[in-house]
């Protein structure tokens, strides 16, 4: 599965403003309801939705990347997108690194096929140290966008 | 190690007897697949052992002790993967490993927790 499968563009954010779990989340699925992806009506639920997901345990998958996620009803295909952390936020991640990568993902209730497949598509991704550091750095939503596309067409090398 | 360097000269080209490697099949049972939360519980109890521990699966392997490895065999429910475990405590850490399996990684084969 290849990010263009799955990442709303016009719901990247170079710089979230939030500086905890919570707000990150919430500022990420706000950009999903702005962008069209998840209705306004859904977006409360997906965010408690995902929060209890973290409760089980943390997303934050080290390397400075988190995973935040639920399954919805609200959607019909996979919908995700992606954001940077300047100053990184608490996740309480695996390796107790602050955050400052994440994809937020939101899947229909059916599909944990898809959703293995785009996790499968991040962590491989990821396993790339210039990748991640290129994305950290990205300045505005077309850079992490252009990162993205790179990734779909040639594959990072690791 | 005088020892272990000893033993190596009639053995050169394979690992020593402590670094024998032990293996099981495991299938992946529950039904959202390998996903994170697994993926995070295979991994840190792989890191519990000094043993190296991958995951095969029939085109790839996965370092157990990386839960972005694990992730990337995106390995659905019914998926058969082969545990390999080297080390001095390859065969207790072969049955740590194999008993999340085992247990479904205490999800209920039908959880809606992903």
């Amino acid at each position: 599965m290849k990010f263009s499968d799955f990442v709303a563009t016009t719901a990247i954010r170079s710089h979230v403003d939030a500086d905890t779990k919570e707000g990150v989340i919430r500022e990420m699925a706000r950009a999903l309801v702005d962008a069209g992806k998840i209705l306004a009506a859904d977006e409360e639920s997906i965010i408690k939705a995902i929060l209890k997901r973290e409760d089980l345990g943390s997303t934050g998958i080290g390397r400075g990347v988190a995973v935040p996620h639920t399954k919805h009803p609200g959607v019909t295909r996979l919908v995700g997108t992606v954001a940077v952390s300047r100053g990184g936020v608490d996740f309480e991640s695996l390796d107790g690194d602050p955050v400052q990568l994440f994809f937020l993902l939101v899947s229909p209730p059916d599909r944990p096929g898809d959703h293995l497949r785009a996790l499968e598509s991040i962590s491989r991704q990821l396993r790339d140290d210039a990748f991640c550091k290129l994305l950290k750095a990205a300045k505005e939503p077309l850079d992490i966008q252009h990162l993205l596309e790179e990734a779909d067409s040639h594959g990072v090398v690791s | 190690m005088a020892a272990n360097s000893r033993e190596s000269l009639h053995d050169a080209a394979s690992a020593t007897p402590r670094e024998k490697t032990f293996s099981r099949e495991v299938v992946v049972a529950n039904s959202q697949g390998l996903h994170a939360r697994p993926a995070d519980l295979l991994a840190r109890e792989a890191r519990r052992w000094q043993s190296r521990i991958e995951l095969v699966a029939e085109s790839q392997r996965a370092d157990g002790k990386s839960i972005l490895e694990v992730l990337t065999l995106a390995a659905e429910s019914g998926t058969r993967l082969v545990v390999e475990a080297t080390g001095p405590d390859a065969r207790e850490a072969l049955e740590a490993i194999g008993s999340l399996f085992d247990r479904n990684f205490n999800e209920h084969a039908g959880s809606q927790n992903t």
